[in-house]
Order: structure tokens, then C-alpha cells, then sequence
């Protein structure tokens, strides 16, 4: 038994999947092991069919457990009732919510469903928490906004400030940022960070942001078929490669320089680039995109010279000898390309 | 175009104001329904009979009290029970095709009496549709068992079904198995006994009597009760069953409730009065159209008015003058209803955005 008040989740080589009466028992994963405390902001990662949403509803308990144990604020998952899990965790799913005439107002109010007596009227003070947790989501003004007139954004920030007012230590949720604009997404990861922070909550959420994940979360879950789960700070798995092992898929690869995904290149050629700074940046990331890395070496059959002095200018030297004027990457690129095939052909 | 001075209410001054008018607009059309008819009684005449103070006419009296009252009741208890048991299934299965019907409760009633009906004939010899009150009431047995046999049929599976979806396909495929078995008794019937059931396809809520009264309205009357304690389940489960569950509702208890209350008041209902669905599936929309909010603290009580206000409203044109008798209560609810309802979807302003 896990001592009370060391971890909001934690599991012991607990094994997700489905019970389906037809087709049998399907192990999705096993012998997953992972805690969440606290006030830790942790993002799941995972391709998708690896199991993500499984995994977020056994642990919501939704889900039973195919095997191993899960513990929720340090009690097992099965003994603790509908009741008694809607005070630890509350969730937000995947799913879209449209109901007519439904008020932000209303659909947060909804929240507060644990604590309100038989007929679900709100008293005061209730009603005070509710308005500060629209607040807290960035939708004041937004009360009597109907839920069916709102952008995903924003109805998935009223979703947030329903789990908030459900005052549990733990929130879980299933993918939030699918669906939305970068701007948004940004918003979003922003906001759930804060309140982990501010408010010592435990959040947990999937996603398929890999770089936001990267840059915001406190803890990493990486799960993919055929591995164990990872876990850890994502500056720890960058540097011991499991992003890289986890990703791993023929042509695609994560590079460690830059915490992105790259399409590895057939053949890599290499370039000279002359220049400094963002400039220097992103025309290495164009060329890179055209399967060619950049080198210092003085001379490898292409340069390109980066003026950023007054105007904009690229020169671009090729094994010929010519030098060309360009003004934008674009037209870089498609003297590069041109360059290239009347050098194959000679 | 100038708009209504209701589209300045908000919130409970709204519901406040809706309420009061639904109240007043349903007395006055309880007042309507017992003046009008074959027979114009004037109100003060009315007013005396209910009282208990008799009248100058005693075939007044008799026609008040034994014919008009009863149907005027009876119009009131299925407007309602109905409109309920249409709101409670839009929201358990967050579908606003939903209706009390809508889990083959009315077909398995039109089961009981087409059993009853078409084979009594085939059997006993005896058309029942010649055999006046105790026909009638064995019509209203066999639509409780027959409506009562598909309920228990749904409780059971909704115990094993999971899936909200699930349950409502069942639930209409069962519908249709009635309906194929009352397709071939039909076939094989007397025209007599086929009119008969037909006539009783019709509705009517005229065929009850005050003895029959002491079976429907206390059924009505809890059905009516138990749906105001399934308030906080039921704003609940707008959101799905999976936040329901989070937020501590009992989903299993709630929906078996759900069911068991919508069941009974349907059940009951379509065995006294026919099948008179579309007054379920339109109330609840009218009265969220009306009342522009998704909490059943406030729907509930709304539609229960909206029900009695339509139901009467119904039963009075049935009834005008000029119409020979009464026209059948189905053929007046969905002439009235569907346009009302339609026209009350159209002037939403949520006409992109989908939801219950």
C-alpha cells in the first residue's frame, strides 16, 4: 500500500487495455510504473493507437485495470466510489460539448455537482468559486456566453474552469489541445502549467504537441508500442536518447540539437554557409529541407553567402562557378534545384 | 420587425414570466375546454358545477362533471406526463429525435391492444370493439402489459448495455419488431376489428372515466413526482456519461431511474389515452425554444405547463363546434404542433450548431 499523500497517481506494473466480450482480452500496455505528485504539471506522449486514452481512463477509472494496481491519492482505484473519485480527480475529455441554451455560466456551474445538494442549486458561495474560476480561465465576460457559440478555444478554457471548480488535487485530460490553433494550444498548455503551479495541483494530459510538451511540461510520459513507458523531466530523455528510441520510425528521426522531428534524407549533401545569426538559422533549416546539412568546410561544390547589410541579398555560388543574386529563399531554392539538375546532367 | 418584450427578460425574470403566463394560459384553457362543445355552458354556469353548487340544468351538471371534467383531466395528466418523459429521454440519450416512444414503450402498447383487439375477434368470435366500457378497459390492460412487458424488456438490457446509443437503437429496433407483429395480425383481421384498432392508433382522451381516473392519475401523478428528484442526474447528464460519472452521479441508478419514470408515465398514459407521442417530442422543445436554458430545475416544471397549455389547447380544437363530435387527438397535435415546432427551431438563433 502506497503511504497517503506521497503521490496523487501512482501505478504498479499496472497493464492497460480492453475487455471485449467477442474478441478477448486486448493488452495494450504493460508493466506501467508512473507517479504523479503535486503541484507537477506532466504531459503523455504517445503516437497515436499507443494508448494514450487508455491509459487516462483507467486512471480516471473509467477503465479497469487489466492487471497491476493503480492508486489514486494513495488508495487503490477500486475501492474508492464515483462519489468519493469525483472530490480527487476530475477530468476533461476529448469529446465536444454541444448542448443548446447551455451558458458558460451553467456548464461550469456543473462543477460543482459534488458539493451541491439534491436538487443541484448553487449556493453563494459556490456561485462566487465559479465566477473566480471563469476568471481564472481567461473568460470573464464569457458567463452568459451559449457553449454552441464558442470557438474550441474557448469552450475547451470552460471545460478547464469546470474540473477547477471541482477543487480536486488531480485533473486529467484527454488530448485539450486537439482541435485548436497554435495561438490556443499555447494558451492552454500556458494556463494548465499556472495552475499546476499556482494552485499545487496534480495535472496530467496526453497530447501530440511534442514541442510545447517539450518546452512546458515538468515530466514526460512517453508510452509507444513494444516499450516500456518512460517517464522523466524531457531534458532528461532528450539527453538518454529515449526520444529518440521512442520516435524512431523508418525516414523520421528526432533530432536532440533541436528537439524537433527531421525526415532523414537519402543522401545528405553538404553546403557552405556564409553568414551570422537568425538569417544564418533559417536558411540552414530551407536547405536542411532540401536534404542538404550545412558544413564549414571551404568548399563542397555549393556556398551561399548570407547579406543582411540594408537589403536582403543571397549569393549563391555553385560547383560551375556562377554566382547568383537572390533576393528571397524561395528563389534560393529554386535556383539550387536548377543548379543541380544542369550539374547532374553535364 | 419589433421584438417581443420577452427577448429582454433574462434569467429568472424570464422563467418567472413564462411560468406565470403557462400557468394562467393552461387555467384558462381548463376554464375553455369544460365551456365548449356540442353544448356551450356559460362560465359562471362552470364555475357553480365545480364548486359543487349544481346548476339551473341538471343535464349541465352531467355533462360537466361526467363528460367534460374527466377528458379535461386527462388531457391535463397526459400533456404532462408525456412532455416529461419526452424531456427526460432528450437528455438521457442527448438526441433531440428522443421522445417518450422512443424506447418502443407506445409500440409495445400498440402490441397489448392489437393482441387483444385483432385476435380477440379471431378467437373468441366476439369483436371487443362492440363491447362498449368493458371493451374499453380491457384495451387499457392490454396496453399497460403490452407497454409494461418492452419497459422491462429495456430495464433489462439498459443494465447490461452500457452504451447510451446502444440502448436507443434496441430500444427502437424493439419498437419495430412490435410494430412488424402488429402488421401481421392486422392482416389477418376482421375490417371491424382493424378499424377499431386504428381508431385507437388515434388517441383520444375522452375514453376515460372517472373510475379509470383512479388508475391513471396517481401513476401520473408519482411519475410526475419522480422525475423532480432526477433534477441534478439529469442537468448532469447533458454533458455525457463519462462526466457524469466524474462528477459522483450514480449512472447505472440514474438511467435505470430515468427509464423506470419515463416508462411508467408513457406506459400509462398510451394505455388510456392511445399513442399520443408527438405531444412528447415537441413540448420539450417548444419549451426550451421558450425558456432558452438546458437546467431542468427550470425545464422540468416548464414543460409540465407546456404540456398541460398544449395538450388542453389540443383538446379544444378537437373539440371546436362544427367538428361533429371530436377529432381524433393525434391528427390536432401534430397539425398544431409540427409547424409551431418548426417555426420555433427556425427563429433559434443556434441554427448551425447542433445540441440537445
Amino acid at each position: 500500500m502506497e503511504p497517503k499523500g506521497q503521490s496523487l497517481i501512482s501505478t504498479q506494473s499496472l497493464s492497460i487495455g480492453y475487455n471485449n466480450a467477442r474478441q478477448g482480452i486486448k493488452v495494450l500496455h504493460s508493466n506501467i510504473n508512473v507517479k504523479l505528485g503535486a503541484g507537477e504539471f506532466a504531459c503523455l506522449l504517445g503516437p497515436n493507437g499507443s494508448g494514450k486514452s487508455t491509459l487516462l481512463q483507467t486512471l480516471c477509472g473509467f477503465n479497469p485495470a487489466l492487471g497491476g494496481e493503480v492508486f489514486i491519492d494513495g488508495r487503490l482505484i477500486d475501492t474508492i466510489s464515483n462519489r468519493e473519485m469525483s472530490f480527487l480527480s476530475s477530468v476533461v475529455l476529448t469529446e465536444r460539448i454541444a448542448v443548446s441554451n447551455m451558458t458558460v455560466l451553467d456548464l461550469v456551474s456543473l462543477g460543482r455537482t459534488p458539493y451541491t445538494g439534491f436538487f443541484g442549486r448553487l449556493k453563494s458561495s459556490d456561485h462566487q468559486l465559479v465566477v473566480e474560476s471563469i476568471k481564472a480561465v481567461g473568460l470573464e465576460g464569457f458567463e452568459d456566453r451559449l457553449v454552441t457559440n464558442m470557438s474550441d478555444g474557448e469552450r475547451q478554457k470552460a471545460m478547464i474552469a469546470k474540473a477547477l471548480v471541482q477543487e480536486t488535487p488531480l485533473i486529467m485530460l484527454d488530448e485539450p489541445t486537439a482541435f485548436l490553433d497554435l495561438p490556443s494550444r499555447i494558451e492552454i498548455m500556458h494556463l494548465l502549467r499556472k495552475l499546476a503551479h499556482e494552485r499545487n495541483k496534480g495535472i496530467l494530459l496526453s497530447t501530440h504537441d511534442l514541442d510545447l510538451a517539450l518546452q512546458m511540461a515538468d515530466k514526460v510520459w512517453l508510452l509507444a508500442e513494444g516499450r516500456d513507458m518512460e517517464t522523466g523531466t524531457p531534458e532528461d530523455l532528450v539527453l538518454t536518447n529515449e526520444f529518440r528510441h521512442f520516435f524512431e520510425r523508418e525516414g523520421i528521426l528526432f533530432d536532440n540539437d533541436t528537439g524537433q522531428f527531421t525526415i532523414e534524407k537519402q543522401k545528405v549533401k553538404t553546403i557552405r554557409i556564409v553568414g551570422t545569426g537568425v538569417e544564418y538559422k533559417w536558411v540552414s533549416r530551407a536547405l536542411a529541407r532540401r536534404g542538404f546539412a550545412a558544413s564549414d568546410e571551404p568548399f563542397s561544390g555549393f556556398q551561399v553567402e548570407i547579406k543582411s547589410d540594408g537589403q536582403r541579398q543571397y549569393l549563391l555560388t555553385g560547383p560551375s562557378g556562377k554566382t547568383h543574386k537572390l533576393r528571397t529563399i524561395e528563389d534560393l531554392l529554386a535556383q539550387l534545384d536548377h543548379e543541380e539538375a544542369t550539374f547532374l546532367t553535364d | 420587425m419589433r421584438k417581443p418584450y420577452i427577448y429582454f427578460l433574462k434569467g429568472r425574470q424570464l422563467t418567472f414570466f413564462l411560468i406565470s403566463g403557462l400557468i394562467i394560459l393552461s387555467i384558462a384553457l381548463f376554464l375553455l375546454n369544460l365551456i365548449f362543445g356540442s353544448v356551450n355552458i356559460p362560465i359562471n354556469e362552470v364555475v357553480k358545477i365545480l364548486l359543487g353548487n349544481g346548476s339551473t340544468e341538471e343535464s349541465w351538471r352531467l355533462i360537466v362533471l361526467k363528460s367534460r371534467l374527466p377528458q379535461t383531466v386527462t388531457a391535463i395528466l397526459a400533456g404532462a406526463g408525456l412532455a416529461v418523459g419526452g424531456l427526460q429521454m432528450q437528455t438521457l440519450f442527448r438526441n433531440p429525435l428522443a421522445g417518450p416512444s422512443i424506447l418502443g414503450i407506445s409500440s409495445g402498447a400498440g402490441l397489448g391492444v392489437a393482441l387483444v383487439l385483432l385476435l380477440a375477434g379471431k378467437i373468441g368470435g366476439v369483436a371487443l370493439s362492440h363491447l362498449g366500457w368493458t371493451g374499453h378497459l380491457s384495451v387499457a390492460l392490454a396496453a399497460f402489459a403490452g407497454a409494461s412487458l418492452i419497459l422491462t424488456l429495456v430495464l433489462f438490457l439498459s443494465r447490461h448495455l452500457k452504451d447510451n446509443a446502444m440502448l436507443l437503437i434496441v430500444g427502437i429496433m424493439v419498437g419495430y419488431a412490435a410494430s412488424a407483429l402488429v402488421g401481421i395480425l392486422k392482416f389477418y383481421s376482421m375490417k371491424e376489428d382493424v378499424h377499431a384498432y386504428v381508431i385507437w392508433g388515434l388517441g383520444s382522451f375522452s375514453t376515460v372515466s372517472w373510475s379509470q381516473m383512479w388508475v391513471l392519475f396517481p401513476i401520473v401523478v408519482l411519475g410526475l413526482f419522480g422525475s423532480f428528484f432526477l433534477v441534478k442526474p439529469l442537468n448532469v447528464m447533458l454533458l455525457g456519461e463519462q462526466y457524469a460519472g466524474n462528477l459522483g452521479i450514480n449512472i447505472s441508478l440514474s438511467r435505470l431511474l430515468i427509464i423506470l419514470c419515463t416508462g411508467l408515465l408513457t406506459a400509462t398514459i398510451t394505455a388510456f389515452c392511445g399513442p399520443i407521442a408527438f405531444l412528447g417530442l415537441a413540448v420539450p422543445h417548444l419549451t426550451k425554444g421558450l425558456f432558452r436554458t438546458s437546467d431542468h430545475k427550470v425545464l422540468l416544471p416548464a414543460v409540465v405547463f407546456a404540456g398541460m397549455t398544449v395538450a388542453l389547447f389540443s383538446n379544444l380544437i378537437a373539440r371546436l363546434p362544427g367538428f361533429d363530435g371530436a377529432l381524433p387527438i393525434n391528427a390536432v397535435t401534430s397539425m398544431i404542433g409540427a409547424p409551431v415546432v418548426i417555426s420555433v427551431i427556425l427563429k433559434g438563433r443556434n441554427l448551425r450548431t447542433p445540441g440537445v
